[in-house]
């Protein structure tokens, strides 16, 4: 299993994908730190968070279209079934490269959080005492950013599956695409619908609903189990597609 | 070293392998021979765990392929049809790579050099993939196979899209791996597994047509019956001659013409060699021979008249076919060829039970 996440992860940066999807990520993030905080001069970093959730809908499937697809293309997967290696292994290998490079990316991102805490302090420095809280809180930032890993993790295991299902890679990132601006709009979209059934549904298939918490600073462990399930049946499936073409 | 029992596999309503079993011992060179489409990458693939049996079981090295997968994996190299490599790695990369996915445990530097003196891949070691030759692309596959020193190797079809020297190379590459490996190579060329294999498993539509040593089947080559005479002297007479000698069962005049000599076509009895009786005829009669050729009964012979026997519609066909061409005696005569062989060997299994074709 390591073998296979050395591997990928390496591959990243032999191809331009894992280049491009950090220098990517990196400037979208920059840019809208820069246009939810300091352009509308509030340290409150919910709309920035919810907006780099958003920029997922392309960022993640960089990372995950080629996992599966390419393999099969080049018929290399034969190698990996061959191995000594379980199927297990070999999806969480991949996984793991995956989500190793976007959590990597992720915390660089937090550099983005320094200019407001510079910025708190001068504006804090004239003042001998505040009632009111000055700055950036803390503990928001700390729960969005896990928050947000989470909900990197559910996708990136969406694309995995995805990628699992089909050859072509362009075929598995336009899926995927589809499926998370699906699951982030309908949620959006959830709002405007007067039936409680009908929202409670969705409410469920959206994952975008269960990150309130976290912007509020909350460590919602209800919110953590979810992702961290969805994240896992998407992982079982990628297993029993490949435990399926063995039995098929 | 491998035991496969009544293996089936189904893919759909499409049976690609019926109830094949054979075994493998310590050491053996077996080839899988057949027609594309004949069951052999799909026996391979369940022999190395790529798929799953419908029914029967694989053992290698005493470990059932299904109950304990990664354990038997680990007694086994296989280099698919196609080569599964990475194009976008170096050689270096992508050995390393083997040798950590499969857990390696022999010195890397030592081991990893060892395989490349082997395989010949030295000169290439630090180049992309990508830009390598045919050639050498399977050789890397090659080497893949070779990480870990397996005990038993898997090639499906190693010299297709070589050119004649890579394929003597592979070859003999193949040869010395049998010394310490069990090998088991899948191929559609007969020469190939009559230059490497001890054993030789034919399989076509999934089943097993012969299963015999591969110096059975050569001896039934060699045990050849026909030849092809040349002869100066008046055409008719020879041909009486030649019809009424005892020894001979069958003789006939070729096209072909060489000044005032003629080829002759002739078949001897069973187990009677012609060739010395027929020169002191031919001297007595003043009636110089020019020439004579043994006609080389190829192994394809036999492998046609094998996988035709077990289709009666497709032999039809080619008999028909082959009757314009004159080739009809030839297909017989292979046919004739390989039951001997069999009869002396002890009631073979090569034309074991073939109820369809009657």
């Amino acid at each position: 299993m390591f073998a296979i996440f050395k591997k990928e992860l390496r591959s990243y940066f032999i191809n331009a994908i894992g280049y491009v999807f950090v220098g990517a990520f990196l400037v979208a993030a920059a840019l809208m730190c820069c246009y939810t905080t300091l352009g509308s001069q509030s340290y409150s970093t919910s709309s920035y968070f919810t907006m780099l959730i958003f920029s997922f809908i392309i960022l993640i499937p960089l990372l995950t279209m080629k996992l599966f697809a390419e393999e099969k293309k080049l018929r290399t997967e034969q190698l990996l079934m061959t191995a000594p290696v379980s199927v297990w292994g070999m999806v969480m290998g991949k996984f793991f490269a995956a989500f190793t490079l976007f959590c990597g990316t992720v915390l660089v991102s937090c550099i983005n959080f320094f200019p407001l805490y510079s910025y708190a302090r001068a504006e804090r420095a004239g003042q001998e005492y505040s009632e009111l809280h000055v700055g950036p809180v803390t503990a928001q930032i700390f729960a969005s950013v896990i928050g947000i890993i989470l909900i990197g993790a559910a996708f990136i295991a969406l694309g995995l599956f995805i990628s699992s299902l089909t050859e072509n890679q362009l075929a598995a990132a336009v899926i995927t695409v589809s499926i998370i601006f699906v699951m982030l709009i309908l949620d959006v979209v959830n709002q405007y619908i007067d039936v409680y059934a009908i929202r409670f549904v969705i409410s469920w298939v959206c994952l975008m609903s269960r990150f309130a918490n976290f912007s509020n600073g909350i460590l919602d462990y209800s919110a953590i189990l979810y992702y961290l399930s969805i994240s896992g049946v998407f992982l079982l499936l990628t297993v029993r597609v490949y435990d399926k073409r063995r039995w098929g | 070293m491998i035991k496969i029992e009544h293996l089936v596999k189904n893919y759909g309503s499409n049976c690609a392998v019926d109830d094949i079993s054979f075994e493998v011992g310590k050491g053996e060179i077996v080839g899988l021979l057949g027609p594309n489409g004949a069951g052999k990458s799909t026996t391979m693939n369940i022999l190395t765990g790529y798929l799953s049996s419908t029914s029967g079981s694989v053992s290698v090295a005493g470990l059932n392929v299904l109950d304990n997968p990664i354990e038997a994996k680990k007694h086994i190299g296989y280099l698919p049809e196609q080569p599964p490599l990475y194009l976008d790695m170096t050689v270096e990369e992508y050995l390393i790579f083997n040798y950590n996915l499969k857990g390696c445990k022999l010195n890397r530097t030592k081991h990893l050099e060892e395989i490349c003196e082997v395989v010949k891949i030295k000169d290439v070691y630090k180049r992309v993939i990508k830009n390598l030759s045919k050639g050498y692309r399977q050789r890397v596959g090659i080497a893949q196979a070779l990480i870990g020193s397996p005990e038993v190797i898997i090639f499906d079809e190693p010299t297709v899209g070589l050119d004649p020297k890579q394929i003597i190379e592979v070859r003999n590459l193949l040869r010395n791996l049998g010394r310490d490996h069990t090998v088991i190579l899948s191929t559609h060329i007969l020469q190939e597994v009559q230059a490497v294999c001890d054993r030789i498993v034919i399989i076509n539509k999934g089943k097993i047509v012969a299963d015999e040593k591969t110096e059975n089947i050569t001896r039934a080559v060699e045990n050849n019956r026909r030849f092809n005479v040349k002869i100066c002297g008046p055409q008719k007479e020879v041909l009486a001659m030649l019809r009424s000698k005892p020894g001979i069962v069958y003789a006939e005049v070729l096209a072909q013409r060489d000044g005032d000599a003629y080829s002759y076509l002739i078949e001897s009895e069973v187990g009677i060699d012609i060739r010395k009786s027929l020169f002191y005829t031919l001297a007595e009669k003043k009636w110089p021979l020019v020439g004579m050729e043994a006609m080389g009964m190829s192994l394809e012979d036999i492998f046609i008249a094998i996988v035709d026997q077990t289709s009666p519609k497709a032999r039809y066909e080619r008999k028909t076919k082959s009757r314009t061409r004159g080739g009809e005696a030839e297909r017989e005569i292979a046919k004739t060829l390989v039951e001997d062989a069999g009869k002396s060997h002890g009631g073979s299994a090569l034309f074991g039970d073939d109820t369809e074709a009657k």
